[in-house]
């Protein structure tokens, strides 16, 4: 990605992520938040991670965003009356960021061993795949199978983990379906 | 030449053909077919007048084209009309919602392969504009912005009928694209792949999907696969009828209840805005369904290799592709004028009780029919 375009959606990401916090009506917040994330999408892409940035933009942006929308709407939230922060919640918001930049730093810090790893040529990577898979084919052009890549460590390496998650998310669905029935009755 | 050169220059060359000379042109034509069309079933006439107005210059007859003009004197008098805004509303959402419904609508355009390719200059340009690796995950995830842009139309009007509307757009459109999605599972699954451009290029080679007679698409498993094939055709196109808002799903603007719906306030140019959204979201779902079903730009009787070879074959795909999707408005079209509207709880119904349950069943019998034959 050219860095002009890095900054660009990164201050896309940095503005509407403030936008969300320093908006006195709870629909801008959110639109500023959809902003926030499109730009996070758009970085993604720029790392050439085409399924990651799209599914940021279907998952979040486009499913878990119009819901959020689709409540306070519902129920009318007004703007909020009290414009000044109270000392509790500005504290937790200065410190949670802080501790997440720290473990951050820690992070890239420890990312500096890694440059001795050989740098792999996308062709030379196709070695490591059967012939006859499309991974290996588009290795072969010099393309990058981000989904074919994702889905084959998810369904073969990551299988478990993955029912696990599958079975959770069901048992959470019939918890609100039968939660919600109850009251009405 | 520099490469970099080459694609900045085709790109934005591909970008303003495709929108503003064919897809543009294709939206207010589909304006003006509508109209001829529903006068056709309901034995009208329609507008057949507006020609070029030469008695305004001083001639003595104005040449009629069959009212072929209408799309441009309903442009103009859209943009000149006044653009009203009522003091009620929320003027940054009223505003921006417009521009929210239509300009995903056309981004989604940017990975429609619209042709093969052709040679300019010596240079080998793909007629599409952004090959990427993932078309119609990229398609679904810029088509479900446009709920923003109907859903704050609806609620920034500050009526009850637009807000009824916007509300029920946004059920509506969140349900239809389980649907949506799980259909195209199966497709994807006999292709293998998400580019689109391969995609088509594979239907040129082994027949399209929905029809595989030539090439290597006659085998055993591809006329059993027939069947869920066609389960996800039309659960896909009636989902894409739904996500668009047309007839028989256009209970976000149901006149009959809610006057017009979510765009009961607006005037001029931002409510010519909301059906330029519609029609060109119309259009994509038309190409996205020509792409995954019906061969995209391929000719198809095994001349498409014979098509690629010359020069300028790139302009004989780009035209059997306009010719499909163009085929598939009528379609929408047809559909409208035919089938009256559902029941909202109807509406809601088929797609959770029936189209759900019906593309996640498709999904294990493509999967059970892959796995028998091979």
């Amino acid at each position: 990605m050219p860095s002009p375009l890095f900054y660009i959606f990164a201050a896309i990401m940095l503005i509407g992520g403030t936008m969300v916090v320093f908006m006195r009506n709870p629909v801008s917040s959110a639109l500023s938040m959809v902003l926030s994330f499109l730009g996070l999408a758009a970085l993604f892409v720029g790392l050439d991670a085409y399924l990651i940035g799209i599914l940021q933009i279907l998952v979040y942006a486009g499913a878990i965003m119009v819901l959020f929308i689709f409540i306070i709407m519902l129920l009318d939230l007004k703007a909020e009356e009290n414009t000044s922060f109270r000392p509790a919640a500005l504290a937790a918001g200065i410190v949670i960021p802080l501790m997440l930049v720290f473990q951050l730093t820690g992070v890239i810090n420890n990312q500096d061993n890694l440059h001795d790893i050989p740098a792999l040529e996308l062709e030379q990577a196709a070695a490591n795949f059967d012939k006859d898979t499309m991974i290996h084919k588009r290795l072969k052009d010099g393309r990058l199978p981000d989904t074919h890549l994702l889905g084959k460590k998810l369904y073969t390496d990551y299988n478990f983990p993955l029912q696990m998650v599958a079975v959770l998310l069901l048992v959470a669905t019939i918890g609100c379906v039968s939660l919600s029935r109850k009251n009405s009755k | 030449m520099d490469p970099f050169l080459v694609l900045v220059i085709s790109t934005a060359v591909k970008i303003f053909i495709f929108t503003f000379v064919l897809t543009l042109p294709i939206i207010a034509y589909s304006t003006y077919a509508e109209r001829r069309v529903s006068s056709i079933i309901q034995d009208r006439v329609g507008p057949n007048r507006v020609g070029i107005p030469l008695t305004l210059f001083g001639f003595k007859k104005d040449i009629p084209l069959s009212g072929l003009l209408q799309p441009l004197a309903d442009g103009l008098k859209n943009l000149l009309k006044e653009d009203l805004v009522p003091d009620h509303v929320r003027k940054f959402f009223f505003t921006i919602a417009p521009a929210l419904t239509a300009v995903p609508a056309f981004l989604t355009l940017c990975v429609i392969p619209f042709g093969s390719q052709i040679t300019v200059f010596g240079e080998n340009i793909k007629l599409v504009i952004a090959d990427i690796d993932a078309g119609p995950l990229f398609v679904f995830a810029i088509a479900s912005l446009s709920v923003y842009g109907i859903t704050f139309a609806g609620w920034a009007s500050n009526n009850k009928y637009s807000f009824l509307g916007g509300v029920r757009s946004c059920a509506q459109m969140i349900s239809y694209e389980i649907a949506l999605g799980l259909s195209v599972i199966p497709v994807l699954m006999v292709f293998g792949q998400l580019n689109l451009s391969d995609i088509v290029q594979h239907q040129a080679d082994n027949g399209w999907l929905l029809l595989p007679l030539w090439g290597e698409g006659l085998t055993t498993e591809r006329i059993l696969l027939l069947i869920p094939l066609f389960i996800s055709f039309v659960v896909f196109t009636t989902s894409i009828f739904a996500e668009t808002n047309r007839m028989p799903f256009d209970l976000p603007e149901c006149e009959t209840e809610l006057v017009g719906g979510y765009h009961t306030e607006y005037s001029s140019m931002k409510f010519a805005l909301f059906f330029l959204g519609e029609y060109a979201a119309m259009i994509v779902g038309s190409a996205l369904i020509v792409t995954l079903f019906f061969g995209g730009w391929s000719v198809g009787f095994g001349l498409d290799t014979a098509i690629s070879e010359m020069t300028y074959g790139g302009l004989i795909h780009l035209g059997a592709f306009l010719a499909k999707v163009i085929g598939f408005v009528i379609f929408f079209i047809w559909v409208r004028w035919t089938v009256p509207r559902f029941r909202y709880d109807q509406l809601m119904k088929l797609g959770w009780v029936v189209f759900f349950e019906l593309a996640l069943v498709n999904i294990f019998l493509t999967a059970g029919i892959m796995m028998l034959v091979n």
